[in-house]
């Protein structure tokens, strides 16, 4: 990396003492690049072994990258911290505007270690950090208001992100979420349940600063053709014009929409919940992540009359993706878009998981179908598919928290399942709830390997639209197939780029950003490097508790006819067992 | 020739204009930046952004103690840096906030209406031109 690159400087805040100082860690970003793989090294030196996830000796990672602020596209920040979910990896992603200002403040990473006394917010800018008292927003009830109030507080100049919990994070719910931006997350995996472990309100970050190059004309070429590619390649368009959303009809055509629990793959309310709808019927605005053109994000503009008063109108303004509707959409029966945009606000405005809400609903709602719980464990809800009121009701109490059954709840459906049974429809992966994706048995083969058990890992889905649909892959091809890709993900998790960019960013392009950014590296290298940041995840949650062996497949995904025909449940456990030797035989010091 | 909003409302809020400018004084980052985007009160509310306005009689001008600042043909100014000794008369004076700051080397930053920004702006926001105003947007 290039010398005096503000990267390699490392945050470290204690909470309990409300002290900070920075340390270099050329050492780490030197060999890991920033981002999952700086993030990794950093929670292996800092995470005691088996300690609590709510404890204070759980540390809050943040990581960026060499290309942060440097090329669009570069826009990500890496969380990693212990799960209260799975109890291992928590590692989740978030855009908005969190990964630019951390690198404008001048700061490759932060580490937020300890617990404050009480409710406290951080105000992060170069080389200060004020330990706000926050008591007043503890207890807020929207997390919009928290978003609002901070930013009137924090006038530092510079490019800003404002990090937030709300309720959810405040009581601990084990997938309550940290929103940035009012509309990006660092959603899965419970951070928000560490920051509120923590009483860590906020966190707000802002800078301005000048970046180093190695060969500024040669930079400049490759920003504008990465530039270029970006506004201009049809890779690209799918995200820009629907959005995520495009996806709900061609996976409902082709039978791989999780509909009513999984019960089936195809819903016949899709189209009234499809990228199509809701852009011809809501969409109110979009909005970019700092640093890239393509502005992913789709608002939807939601107005209501208020019942008690005629002429009297509120206008919400309500962010959707695609496995926010799958989730709060297709999974619990509901083609009302206005009732999936109004379960969608209340998600937000609690900051709470929008895909682990929807799948735990979607449990219960069966359970109850089934009569494993009654309207005594829910307190009066009847949980009914497509009717989003209860669910709204419902969502509040798993906040709440009034009685065993949705304590039980605030903790996933693993859990859930476990005490009031149902597991083989309970639609957890490594205990992560799904995502919306019944494509075959690489996607569900991804989520159970991969090392945030998530679509994202590995891209499952797509090596069974792509691959599998063509032709078979014995159990071992598919464990190395989503080996490479994950580790070729360990990369761009590390430079931080978006995955949506991950067609632009090809290794040739990648090592030549790189080289702008001072770090020259060869294609083996790189190749090597992605498979070393992958086992150490792995090696992370393994010496958390994480077993192979352990791993509960839900009966209910060999019920449902996939997409992908013929496969059952032998030749997925013949890849877990693929994918755990590949991980164990990968030498313990190989590195770059 | 001068840079003009033509339409914030159709701004994402990706500041790629911010990180161009910056770029066209070959200084990645966002030290140099000569433009600013920021939210109008939370991101559900859209984009405010913040451009020099190229005025004829320019407020910045008058309040330069050293005559750093010189004034531009077609509106606006021109920094001579070497006279510039950091005073922040000038962005204190800009009603608008479009006298920016390099607090890497305290001086302001101040559009030379190149229309670099106009250039990368994926959503035609920015435009370069030579008319005060542009009626089109108005009707």
């Amino acid at each position: 990396m290039l010398a005096n690159d503000t990267l390699s400087r490392v945050l470290m805040i204690d909470l309990t003492k409300n002290e900070f100082h920075v340390d270099d860690r050329t050492d780490i970003f030197e060999t890991h690049l920033g981002g999952s793989g700086a993030a990794i090294r950093l929670l292996e030196e800092y995470c005691p072994e088996g300690c609590d996830p709510l404890a204070p000796e759980n540390p809050i990672i943040f990581a960026v990258g060499p290309l942060t602020g440097l090329f669009p596209l570069a826009s990500k920040t890496v969380a990693m911290f212990k799960s209260p979910h799975t109890g291992d990896l928590g590692e989740s992603h978030c855009g908005g505007r969190s990964a630019i200002a951390i690198r404008m403040a001048g700061y490759g990473a932060i580490v937020i270690r300890g617990a404050s006394r009480i409710p406290i917010y951080l105000s992060i800018s170069a080389d200060d950090v004020q330990f706000r008292n926050a008591k007043t927003l503890w207890g807020m009830s929207s997390s919009f208001t928290v978003g609002r109030v901070v930013r009137q507080n924090e006038t530092h100049p510079g490019l800003r992100t404002i990090m937030r919990i709300g309720l959810a994070g405040e009581a601990l719910v084990s997938y309550a979420c940290v929103t940035a931006e009012t509309y990006r997350h660092f959603g899965r995996l419970g951070l928000g349940a560490v920051f509120g472990s923590k009483k860590l309100k906020a966190i707000a970050i802002s800078g301005k600063r000048s970046l180093q190059v190695d060969d500024t004309r040669k930079y400049r070429k490759l920003y504008d053709e990465i530039h270029k590619t970006a506004v201009s390649s049809p890779i690209m368009k799918k995200y820009h014009d629907l959005g995520t959303p495009q996806n709900i009809l061609p996976l409902n055509r082709i039978g791989a929409l999780p509909t009513r629990n999984l019960k089936e793959a195809q819903f016949d309310g899709a189209e009234k919940i499809s990228g199509e709808a809701f852009a011809e019927g809501f969409l109110g605005r979009r909005l970019a992540c700092s640093h890239c053109p393509v502005a992913c994000i789709h608002i939807a503009a939601l107005r209501e009359p208020y019942e008690d008063e005629p002429y009297f109108y509120k206008t919400s303004m309500i962010s959707y993706d695609y496995e926010p509707i799958f989730s709060l959409g297709s999974l619990l029966g509901i083609s009302q878009p206005e009732g999936f945009l109004k379960l969608m606000d209340q998600v937000e405005v609690i900051g709470i998981d929008a895909m682990s809400t929807g799948v735990v609903l979607a449990w219960a709602t069966e359970a109850m179908e089934k009569g494993l719980i009654s309207e005594k464990e829910t307190m009066g809800i009847q949980l009914r598919w497509g009717d989003y009121k209860p669910y709204k009701e419902a969502i509040r109490l798993i906040v709440n928290q009034p009685n065993e059954f949705y304590r039980a709840l605030a903790r996933g459906v693993e859990y859930a399942s476990s005490k009031y049974g149902g597991e083989d429809f309970a639609l957890a992966f490594g205990k992560n709830e799904m995502p919306g994706y019944h494509t075959g048995p690489a996607a569900h083969t991804g989520l159970l390997v991969g090392a945030r058990h998530s679509h994202l890992d590995n891209g499952g889905y797509s090596v069974d639209q792509k691959v599998l649909s063509e032709k078979k892959l014995s159990s071992e091809e598919l464990a190395q197939a989503l080996i490479k890709e994950e580790s070729f993900r360990q990369i761009l998790s590390s430079l931080v780029v978006c995955f949506f960019a991950r067609e632009i960013y090809r290794p040739d392009t990648i090592l030549a950003a790189l080289q702008s950014a001072g770090f020259k590296l060869d294609a083996g290298q790189l190749d090597l490097l992605g498979r070393t940041i992958h086992c150490q995840k792995m090696r992370f949650k393994l010496r958390e508790g994480f077993s192979f062996d352990k791993l509960r497949i839900p009966r209910r995904i060999f019920e449902t006819p996939s997409f992908v025909k013929d496969w059952d449940e032998q030749y997925i456990s013949d890849a877990i067992r693929a994918v755990k030797k590949a991980v164990d035989d990968f030498p313990e010091s190989a590195s770059i | 020739m001068r840079l003009l909003v033509l339409d914030a409302e159709r701004c994402v809020g990706c500041q790629i204009c911010m990180f161009t400018c910056s770029l066209r004084q070959n200084e990645p980052g966002l030290a140099k930046t000569c433009i600013g985007v920021k939210s109008a009160g939370g991101m559900e509310r859209g984009f405010v952004v913040v451009v020099c306005r190229a005025c004829e009689d320019p407020p910045c001008l008058k309040v330069c103690p050293t005559d750093a600042l010189k004034l531009r043909k077609g509106g606006g100014v021109r920094l001579d840096e070497t006279k510039c000794i950091g005073c922040g008369y000038c962005k204190e004076a800009c009603i608008v906030d479009a006298v920016f700051w390099d607090s890497e080397i305290s001086k302001p930053m101040i559009c030379i209406h190149c229309g670099v920004c106009a250039k990368y702006c994926p959503h035609r926001v920015l435009a370069l031109t030579k008319k005060r105003e542009v009626a089109a947007h108005v009707s």
